[in-house]
Order: C-alpha cells, then structure tokens, then sequence
C-alpha cells in the first residue's frame, strides 16, 4: 500500500510540474488562487475520520471546525478565482499581445 | 443493491480517477488567458465529484456533524469570495490557504485521538501524519500573519529578532521535530503532539514575521505549496489517491509559482526565508538609500494635463498605490480621453506590481483596459527611452533605480521598469514616505521627475478635468 502511495504521489508530483511550467505572468494570481482552491481537497480527509471520531466531544469538535475549514477553502477559493478570471473573459481576449507596436 | 454498488470501493476509486483527471485539464486550462475560466469550473466540477464520492465511501455516522461544518463552511465563505475588492484578493488567498493548512492539521490531530496515539498504525502512516500536522501548522499561522501584514492589521515591515531569528527558527524547528521522532518512536502522549503543533505554530509566525511586505507574495505561494504537500501526506495516511494527488499537484505547481515570483524580483528563496529583506542589510540599506543628492519638484494636476495632452507617446505604471484607491476605473478614462487625442498609451506592468504576481492585470481587466495594451517588463523596457511621459500611479519600488545603481540597496538586483529613461517622469503618490520595501526612491530625485502629491483616484480625477480645459 505504502509504495502503491508513494508511485501516486511522485507521478503527481511531475504532473503537477508539467502542468504549469508555461503560464503567462498575468495569469500568476488567478493560478495562485485556483491552485490553492484545490488544496480544499483536505475537507476529504474531515469526512472519512470525523466517521471514528467516536464518543469524544473534542474529536467531534476539532473535526466540524476541519471540516468547516476545508469547505471554506474549496468553496471561497474557486469562486474569487472565477470573479478574477470573468474580468479577463469579457473581452474576446487576442492570443499574446502582438509586438508591431507602435512602429 | 444501487447503494451497494455505490460503496463499492472500486466505483469510488473510478469516481477518484475522474475527478484528478478534471483537476489536471482544469488546471491546464487556468494556463491560459483563454481557457482559464472554463478550467477553473472544471476544477470545480472535479472537487464536487471527490466529494460526493467519498461521501458515498464513508459508512460511519456523525452525517449530521458534516452537514454543519459544510454549511458553516459555504455560509462563511460564499459571501467572503463575493464580495472581497479586487485589490484585497492577495489577503483573501491567504486567508483561504491558511484555513486550508488548519484544516489538515486538525484533521491529523484527531487522527492521533482517534487511534489513541497511533497505536497498530503502520510507521510510515504515523510519519506522513505528523509530517502533515507539522506542515499544516506552519502553514496555518504563517498565512494567518500573511493576511495580517496584508491587511495592514500588522506592521507591513519585518519584525525580526535580528541575528538571533536564525538559531531561534532552528531550535523551534528542532523542538517540533524532536516531539514527533518521540511519537513515531511509540510515545502516545498527547502533551506531546500538542506541543509539537504549538512549536509549529509558534514557527509559522517566526517564518513570515520578518518577511518584508514586498516578498509576501513569494510567501504565500510558498504557503500555499506547503498547505498542498501537507494535503498530500494526509492522502498518505489516510490511504486516500484523490487527496495524494490533487495536494501534490498544488505542491508541486506551488513550487513553481514561488520560483517564478522570486525569479521576477531576483531574490533566492533561501533569502527571502531567512527573513527580513535581504537578510540583515534591512538596516544598513535603509540608511544608505536615505540622502540622495538633489531635490524633489512637486507639480500641479494642470501641469501634468498640459505634459500628457502632448505628448506622443505616454507610458502608464500602475502600483498598489492604484489599487489601494480603487483608481482603475479613472486611470482608464484618462487613457480614453488622451487616445482621443491621438496619444498612444500603453501600460507597462510589471511582474510584482502590487501584491501578487498579475494582480495589476486583474485591476485593469476589470476596468476594461485593452489587453494588448498591457505590457510586460522586457516587452516595454526598451520603449522608455522613446517615451514622452511615464505616469507612475502608486509605484514605487519596482521603479527605483537603486535596483541597479546602488548595490547596498536591499533591492540591488531586482529587474526593474526603466522609468527613469523616459523624457520626463510623472510620479502620483500620497506622500514621500517609503515603499512597502521602506526605502527611499531616488527616481523622485532626478531632474525629470515630477511629484504630483495625492491620492492616485482624486489626481487622475483631476487631470482628467484639467485635460478638458485644453
């Protein structure tokens, strides 16, 4: 199990360099903000455990304010990067800026 | 027999599969100014489907404690996302990558109380555990400072303790380690992992406390990796693919995202660590930047109408300054007004203007700036000496010539936009006070500079109405 994990996570570790290696520096905050959205992915983590929490008050309350904190991130993190992103989107953005200039 | 094939666990590891799949073509998609808000929803999407999933995997109860936590967690940050300024999105990034990094440290401290100390755990579990309590910490506190400097509810400049930050760090850093080789080793003393997490914590703000305001944003992405490789150890121990990989695709693209801000500022992530700006030299640059030869000329808002109206070429270089007054919107209608003149205007942006990387362009975007008239550093560097005007609106740093003059200045080094080339140099700012650096900029001293003194919304108000009368 343990090496079946650690093949995942090194491949997703290059996946994840691959991915972004070429990206405009205008788009460096929305990609900031969208990377970090998904990082919410811990919220997972609060609903699988929060099930073996069991009669322990604390464990319980520690886990909803997880929980809660990982909802924070997912749902806040992929709506201000969409807000950031549609004031790119209005205009029928050209591909990279052409450099004729002002000749 | 539906509810049965819905936890099989196979299904849930196809469901897994597809939502990284979403997360990696989202990802790809925000790489680019055109597919990027689409990427971001198919993210989104991605994030729905592990959700649901995993809870169609999970038998165990307490559902009614999850509905709360999802609904305090949507009510909180719903209304946070909507309706936070534009110019205020670096703080809100951190904020929401510090919530994320308690999240996971929670999460693997009930872990530790769930199995009574990890007892019948496999090491290498109990490894990746406190890896993520540790991390998790560092992140949480350091993001929470991070938001505080950014939202001005602590000092921008670095607090250090001076020469003792270093071997302080260290020992902490040690401390934190020390507990949790007591914990792998088979202690199940809980005093023990709370005293890891506070030592942690107490890192956290040691780390950030000393960072100038200009490198946080380097700090933040730093954070934000760091909150992605904890997500990641917490997949490790909890056996879960979809948290191992979604975390370390933010680890590893955060990493790069930190390495191509420090890139733009020419400053080594070591550097920026080890706390304040430049290490040490915070002192000794400020003094030395402190007496330049010649003096300051202030001008009028007519004056500056007068100089733009004429001139052929105009170049403006928005900062934070721009942002702070929400100036956008007029700085673009004086743009219109001169192009009705005949004036060319383009914007030169440069890479760490403002508090994040392209947090100008998302400014201007807003206020409908043409994007072909948003120019890169290299890409309009060589055109300032065939400028007539440069307009500098609320920068300061990334215009200091210092940067390449004076190698005591702790910015020496750092490409910067070369305003001082134009034929004269118009420089909107509150007052002389410092940059977010805190040094003094000498482009203010040079015989072609101008000052007009204000705030940057209500000058551009004033040369537009100047610019009327002409």
């Amino acid at each position: 199990m343990f090496v079946t994990n650690l093949t995942i996570l090194v491949l997703a570790g290059f996946v994840g360099f691959a991915v972004i290696s070429k990206v405009p520096n205008t788009l460096h905050t929305p990609l900031m903000s969208g990377t970090n959205a998904i990082h919410g992915i811990v919220l997972l983590g609060g609903l699988l455990v929060i099930g073996f929490a069991g009669n322990s008050v604390f464990n319980k309350v520690i886990l909803v304010v997880a929980i809660t904190f990982g909802t924070i991130n997912i749902v806040g993190g992929f709506l201000v990067t969409d807000r950031m992103l549609e004031m790119f989107k209005r205009k029928p953005a050209p591909p990279p800026p052409p450099k004729d200039g002002d000749g | 027999m539906l509810a049965v094939f819905l936890q099989n666990p196979n299904f849930i590891h196809i469901l897994y599969i597809v939502a990284f799949g979403l997360f990696i073509y989202g990802l790809s998609g925000l790489t680019g100014p055109r597919t990027a808000v689409r990427g971001n929803r198919i993210a989104a999407v991605g994030m729905a489907i592990a959700v649901i999933a995993t809870l169609l995997l999970r038998s165990e109860g307490n559902w009614a404690l999850i509905v709360i936590g999802i609904a305090i967690g949507t009510a909180v940050g719903v209304p946070a996302a909507r309706r936070v300024h534009m110019t205020a999105m670096p703080q809100m990034v951190a904020l929401f990558n510090g919530v994320g990094g308690g999240a996971v440290f929670l999460i693997a401290w009930a872990e530790f109380r769930n199995t009574h100390g990890y007892t019948a755990q496999a090491t290498y579990i109990t490894v990746f555990s406190l890896f993520a309590a540790i991390v998790g910490s560092v992140s949480f506190w350091g993001s929470n400072i991070a938001f505080g400097k950014l939202q001005e509810l602590l000092p921008g400049r670095p607090i250090t303790l001076g020469r003792a930050q270093q071997p302080v760090n260290g020992l902490i850093a040690a401390a934190a380690v020390a507990c949790a080789v007591a914990i792998a080793a088979g202690s199940h003393q809980e005093l023990l992992f709370v005293l890891m997490l506070l030592a942690a914590a107490v890192l956290g703000n040691l780390m950030v406390l000393p960072i100038g305001g200009a490198d946080m944003p380097v700090v933040i992405s730093l954070l934000n990796a760091f909150t992605g490789l904890s997500a990641a150890a917490t997949g490790v121990a909890l056996n879960n693919s979809a948290l191992i990989v979604a975390g370390m695709i933010v680890g590893a693209s955060g990493s790069i995202l930190t390495n191509l801000m420090a890139t733009a500022m020419n400053r080594s992530i070591p550097a920026i660590i080890a706390g304040g700006f430049g290490g040490g030299g915070v002192v000794e640059g400020a003094s030395g930047a402190g007496e330049f030869a010649g003096t300051v000329r202030s001008t009028s808002a007519a004056d500056v109408a007068v100089q733009l109206a004429y001139a052929r070429q105009v170049v403006i270089v928005p900062g934070y300054g721009m942002a702070v007054a929400q100036a956008q919107h007029t700085v673009r209608e004086l743009a219109k007004a001169l192009e009705a003149r005949g004036v060319q205007i383009s914007y030169a942006i440069h890479p760490v203007a403002g508090r994040m990387p392209g947090h100008m362009n998302v400014l201007l975007a807003e206020a409908d700036v043409p994007y072909e008239q948003l120019r890169e550093m290299d890409d309009i560097n060589p055109e300032f000496p065939r400028t007539d005007v440069a307009l500098v609106i609320g920068a300061n740093d990334v215009t200091n010539p210092a940067a390449k003059t004076n190698p005591a200045s702790p910015i020496y080094g750092m490409p910067i936009l070369d305003v001082e080339s134009a034929r004269s140099v118009v420089v909107i700012k509150r007052s002389m006070n410092p940059g977010f650096a805190g040094i003094d900029n000498e482009l203010y001293f040079r015989p072609n500079t101008a000052m007009l003194f204000g705030d940057a919304k209500t000058a551009v108000a004033e040369i537009i109405a100047e610019l009327a009368n002409i």
